[in-house]
């Protein structure tokens, strides 16, 4: 009846597995509770759970990524205390097993179900403004991917508290995670949580080509799309050329594990090696996919900030798309180790380095377009000038490890830890964390608040380095990665150090907690109140209210120049009144992403536990509700021009009073002088 | 080489101050590692060139044109330049050259199936077939007909010539960080590897492959010794009273942790390790018995 599922997969005995279900179920009874208090139920389901809103999608998005962070991070800081404490004869808090689960999912987590809805967050509140668009091409496939993707995410947080998850790292090489070394449900609680969110990451990668090819406003040529559009649509390039090879992959995993097949195994003609290709084949190009639009923030943020325009565009969108092929060139140098001949590690090792030259331009066009600006110390520009001083020392390890020979004895110990959390963290992180502060505003209608955001972002900077330094040290000292436990004394002190960095972190991680809690509660004091947060905006997402009205933009004007609202506010044009409006077409919100995501959540649970007649039934729901979702006609409506015509003379009106405010030298977020090329147009 | 040497030790010893002896990879003690330290080095050093310059370019220009500071020049629309775009595209273009030729000759140096040339006068290569089992290395010496679990000794002077498997386990890679390159070593499949001790001492040898519960508990010591030492080593593993038959190698096959440092006097039958890969070959014939033949060909190569 119920596959393997028996009472004895909850981990009652575990006190501190059993903590942290308590501790994430409190969490939740906290979250449902209020919202049953206020009776904000019925808000929820029009206005958020069941909404095909680009914009709302996207905060959605966020909202998942950083409680994954929280997640991830709890992973994390128990790692450090692992091996602060199990030095010698003391053996730490943590079993060998419980360990590997931990840092399984720790990578994870941060790779999937952070990283990854943290950029889809953002490519979807950005890219339809940016191009000024009403919507993505597909709306509903648009809810589905993410109600796939927190399917996904469930599905790990579930294997908290019944089962166990998997222990063979985050990129689950067989023959460890195949069925003879891990029997239990724990790599299929990974595999299939991939699977749900890889496929809602294929339908966002569909959508996000489909959009910016075939929705631009007139008159946006390719060349004159912002820069976070161009990133955006080479990582949805590199989503539909490399989650395929996953998803085969985890498939051909699954037929070794559930059908007893020979893919991966030790015997029977298995090959362990075809696995850590394919894994590759996808797990590299992933690496561009969550770094390429970190990239574009960084560009957005750098011009509008230092109050000018890009530094070489052109250059800008031809280093993505260098790099946008070369990340299908480079998968091997990821197991130098395993054998391979001296040419094929040479050529892999090569191209590897060749990824350095374009991003090393990249690098060069962010500094000069600081030269000769007007860099304001805001929030997002602090991330952005940390990402430029760390992310090289990233690089220059990074091509370390892309010679061979330096990988040879660099491989798999804690420099490679090091290195990949230096391109992780100052790269695609703070990047996320730049976009982040600096959409807020547009995403919400008020900004942050800059002091808890200063301290998160010294918490985080001095954090990282105090915490991954010393495991390049710990490279030089030949130290494997993933011990739970070592006798070296050598590596102890340095281990004491990175527990310090951990810490550190952690206080960053609180203070962007108080920094929303505070934010919210000074909603008013923060509040945007002409679309154009920071007075310097360039491109077509500040040219709307914050936050945006459904429709986005009333009249999709055609458009003439790279950096669009700049070039209407230098003409006095941003502001003008139309002399009327029309009505506009819009999608329909729609329960079905959300009753297909939670039915794929209970079809990964009953795969996981092989109880058949419950997959058999949920997969016939899916097919079901598809079907009827597709034979629905009414899946839009249309916005009456005169209910336009209100929600704009609203936005006129906050425009006034922005206007009022500035003169009167308060509101904006500046720190610094702003510098002002437009006047809101009176009509 | 000393020079260069010196330069990435001072570079961390402000950081802990502590010996080098402590750093493997900085004290390398044979001639593979210390190629490897070198190349580390060249490779940091050629990247200082580009690194170096934009952490200062980013404080400076942060600094030189903040928005307070009203005596910079200030130039919204300046956004090309191609005498920049020629520097930032051909500079990095240029070390990654210099570093793509430093890569193939290295790689092709250091490969680790490339058996390793000595001064003549030398031992000729000692043999070594390792086994990765769960959680223990177990070593075969197929000339001397002995085997050892978890300790590895070596004359110095003397190249190692090291075939790699796994028996049970899963991938798992063998390193000791103070004589160099690492290798997977896999079920059904032989690896190779050459190394070389050329000063005396114990060294610690790892896996660095997560292989299950017992991963971090599957070290080995390596002893590198003068060669009379090690021959009068190799009469002590003669008399030892263990000797590894199939029905011991069972048992030592199963999942155990800690093993202690074990002698086998003898091994037998002879082909051990040739059976051991076998057994997952599953009767496929192979074109070419990677066993047999002394030039194991790499996968792609």
């Amino acid at each position: 009846m119920f596959g393997k599922l028996t009472l004895s997969a909850i981990p009652y005995d575990n006190p501190i597995i059993m903590g942290a279900v308590g501790f994430t179920l409190v969490g939740a009874a906290i979250v449902f509770g209020l919202i049953t208090v206020y009776g904000k139920w019925g808000y929820l389901w029009r206005e958020w759970l069941t909404s095909v809103d680009h914009k709302k999608i996207g905060i959605m998005y966020i909202v998942l990524a950083l409680i994954m962070l929280l997640r991830g991070f709890s992973d994390a800081i128990m790692m450090r205390t692992q091996q602060l404490l199990a030095f010698g004869p003391d053996h730490g808090y943590l079993p060998p097993q419980h360990f590997q689960e931990i840092f399984t999912a720790h990578g994870t987590i941060m790779i999937l179900f952070v990283a990854m809805p943290f950029i889809v967050g953002l490519m979807n509140i950005v890219v339809p403004l940016q191009i000024r668009a009403r919507d993505v091409a597909f709306p509903f496939m648009n809810s589905l991917s993410f109600w796939l993707t927190a399917a996904g995410a469930m599905l790990i947080m579930v294997s908290l508290g019944v089962g166990d998850f998997s222990r063979a790292g985050w990129i689950g090489y067989p023959p460890l995670s195949g069925i003879h070394f891990s029997p239990d449900t724990g790599v299929d609680y990974w595999d299939w949580a991939l699977q749900l969110s890889g496929l809602g990451t294929t339908l966002t990668g569909i959508n996000f080509v489909a959009t910016i090819l075939r929705m631009r406003a007139p008159g946006m040529t390719l060349m004159k799309m912002p820069i976070f559009t161009w990133t955006t649509l080479f990582t949805a390039i590199l989503i539909l050329l490399a989650f395929p090879p996953l998803t085969a992959t985890l498939a051909m995993l699954s037929l070794d594990r559930y059908l007893g097949m020979h893919f991966f195994t030790n015997g029977m003609g298995g090959d362990m090696m075809l696995y850590a290709n394919l894994f590759w084949v996808w797990g590299h190009p992933e690496v561009y996919i969550v770094i390429l639009p970190a990239f574009g923030v960084y560009s957005e943020v750098v011009a509008t900030l230092c109050g000018k325009r890009l530094f070489g565009y052109a250059t800008m969108v031809w280093a993505t798309g260098v790099i946008t092929v070369l990340s299908f060139s480079v998968w091997l140098h990821h197991f130098f180790t395993m054998g391979a001949s001296a040419t094929v590690n040479s050529v892999f090792g090569i191209s590897s380095m060749l990824i350095a030259i374009p991003t090393g331009v990249k690098i060069f066009n962010w500094l000069f377009t600081m030269y000769q600006g007007k860099v304001r110390f805001e929030t997002p520009m602090l991330w952005t000038m940390a990402f430029l001083v760390l992310f090289p020392i990233g690089g220059m390890t990074g091509v370390m490890l892309a010679l061979p020979g330096a990988d040879y004895v660099l491989h798999n110990t804690e420099f490679l830890v090091a290195h990949f959390h230096n391109m992780l963290i100052p790269g695609v992180l703070f990047g996320m964390f730049a976009g982040y502060e600096y959409w807020f505003p547009k995403a919400t209608g008020f900004g942050l608040d800059p002091k808890w955001g200063r301290r998160a972002f010294w918490a985080w900077t001095i954090g990282f380095v105090l915490a991954f330094v010393p495991l390049y040290v710990l490279g030089f000292l030949g130290m494997p990665r993933r011990l739970d436990h070592y006798s070296n004394p050598a590596w102890h002190p340095w281990l004491e150090i990175a527990f310090v960095g951990a810490v550190v972190i952690l206080y960053g991680i609180i203070c962007q907690v108080i920094e929303l809690i505070v934010s919210i509660r000074d909603r008013e004091r923060l509040r945007d109140f002409t679309g154009d947060y920071w007075q310097n905006g360039r491109t077509l997402e500040w040219a709307t209210s914050s936050p945006a009205p459904v429709y986005n933009f009333a009249h999709i004007d055609p458009v003439h120049d790279i950096d669009e609202f700049m070039y209407l506010k230098e003409r006095g044009l941003a502001y003008k009144r139309p002399a009327g409006y029309s009505d506009i077409h819009m999608p329909r919100n729609t329960p079905a992403g959300l009753v297909i995501g939670s039915l794929a959540f209970v079809l990964g649970f009953a795969l996981i536990w092989h109880i058949w007649w419950l997959a058999g039934a949920m997969a016939f729901a899916i097919f079901t509700t598809l079907l009827v979702r597709s034979m629905n006609d009414d899946v839009d409506y249309f916005i009456p021009a005169a209910e336009v015509e209100k929600t704009e003379a609203e936005r006129f009106r906050m425009l006034e009073e922005g206007e009022r405010r500035l003169s009167e030298g308060r509101g904006g977020p500046a720190q610094t002088p702003v510098i002002l090329v437009h006047q809101v147009q009176q009509s | 080489m000393k020079a260069s040497r010196w330069l990435l030790f001072s570079s961390f010893l402000f950081l802990g101050g502590c010996n080098l002896s402590s750093y493997p990879l900085l004290d390398p003690a044979g001639p593979v590692g210390r190629s490897e330290l070198h190349l580390i080095v060249i490779a940091f050093l050629l990247m200082l060139i580009p690194v170096v310059p934009v952490i200062f370019m980013t404080f400076w220009f942060a600094w030189r044109y903040r928005a307070s500071n009203r005596s910079a020049t200030y130039k919204p629309f300046w956004s090309h330049s191609k005498a920049i775009e020629a520097i930032v595209w051909g500079v990095p273009i240029l070390i990654v050259t210099g570093l793509s030729i430093l890569s193939w000759i290295t790689t092709h140096q250091l490969d680790p199936y490339r058996p390793l040339a000595t001064a003549s006068g030398t031992h000729k290569p000692l043999r070594v077939d390792v086994v990765a089992l769960n959680w223990k290395w177990l070593f075969l010496y197929p000339d001397q007909g002995v085997a050892t679990v978890n300790q590895l000794v070596v004359p110095v002077d003397t190249p190692i010539d090291l075939r790699l498997t796994a028996d049970d386990a899963p991938m798992t890679a063998f390193f000791i960080p103070r004589l160099g390159t690492q290798i997977y070593a896999m079920a059904g499949m032989v690896t190779r590897l050459h190394l070389m001790a050329t000063s005396p001492g114990t060294f610690f040898g790892v896996n660095t492959q997560i292989s299950g519960k017992g991963y971090s508990k599957m070290h080995f010591h390596v002893i590198a010794a003068p060669y009379r030492s090690y021959e009068a080593w190799l009469a002590k593993v003669r008399s030892s009273p263990h000797r590894l038959d199939i029905v011991t190698y069972r048992r030592l096959e199963r999942p155990s942790l800690n093993n202690p440092v074990t002698y086998y006097s003898t091994v037998a039958p002879d082909n051990l390790f040739a059976d051991i890969v076998r057994k997952y070959i599953g009767g496929v014939m192979l074109a070419s018995d990677p066993l047999h033949n002394p030039a194991t060909p790499h996968f792609g190569g």
